[in-house]
């Protein structure tokens, strides 16, 4: 059951984390040359948005239940498991930031997910 | 059209900065936590690891690489796809192994050479698709 939650909160965490992120990003915009200047001032701009700041403790909580979990469990069990985040992740993409996930992409996620969960597992 | 193929090549060149940060970032804080070896887990061993990780140089650089990875990371999100992104990213792990192949002569086992093809395969797969689908907002004036 606890190894369930850890689960849940590391991919939810993570998911959840980067969307919001995602979100803020592209509310943000993007800098208007990738130049040192101007990269700074994009991040001046991030900094300042608040989906960003709500990414970011998603994040860490996704990190100390990773912490957690692997203190419970073989790093052979957790990274395998955590790849799940691919399909969660495209979901969330999907449903909440409204990308358009095409049959293709819908497949190549999913071939990236087992690819990393063998990966992972050795 | 010109614009999308521009969005494509610096889609790739954001994507493969983000793959390079975090695997040289990764690898180097390997290295730095080696370089100070086993962390007693007690309040002294834990006190004199922060101490040896603060002090040492290869930590550092990790670190930079890890907020150069951070900061590529969210610049491509700021006009791809999140679902392009993050399959994409996932080619470190095919690279990672390539790298421990070629540097370190680590034996791989069939199982992982399985995993690597079906990352690459996905990747280009994923790669294929448009890197955004969302709509352009305003665009920000800087």
């Amino acid at each position: 059951m606890r190894v369930f939650l850890g689960l849940a909160a590391l991919i939810l965490g993570s998911t959840c984390g980067e969307i919001a992120i995602t979100h803020g990003m592209k509310s943000v915009g993007e800098p208007a040359r990738l130049r040192p200047k101007a990269v700074l001032r994009f991040l001046a701009r991030t900094v300042r948005n608040g989906w960003f700041w709500t990414g970011i403790p998603l994040m860490a909580l996704s990190f100390y239940a990773l912490l957690l979990l692997l203190s419970w469990e073989p790093i052979s069990l957790v990274i395998p498991a955590s790849a799940l985040s691919y399909v969660v992740g495209t979901l969330g993409a999907k449903f909440i930031l409204g990308e358009d996930v095409s049959t293709a992409r819908w497949a190549g996620v999913i071939l990236v997910c087992l690819g990393v969960a063998l990966v992972a597992a050795g | 059209m010109a614009s999308e193929k521009r969005l494509r090549i610096k889609t790739l060149v954001m994507v493969l900065l983000m793959v390079v940060c975090a695997n040289a970032g990764d690898l180097l804080l390997k290295r730095g936590m080696a370089q100070i070896g086993a962390v007693e887990l007690t309040a002294h061993g834990i006190a004199q690891a922060f101490v040896q990780t603060v002090a040492s140089p290869t930590i550092w650089v990790a670190i930079s690489f890890l907020i150069g990875f951070m900061v590529s990371y969210m610049t491509v999100l700021s006009w791809a796809d999140y679902s392009y992104v993050m399959p994409a990213g996932a080619f470190g792990y095919a690279v990672l192994t390539f790298l421990a192949v070629i540097f370190l002569h680590e034996a791989v086992s069939p199982r992982r050479w399985v995993g690597v093809v079906l990352i690459c395969v996905g990747v280009l797969l994923v790669g294929q698709t448009k890197p955004r689908t969302t709509e352009v907002p305003s665009e920000a004036v800087a």
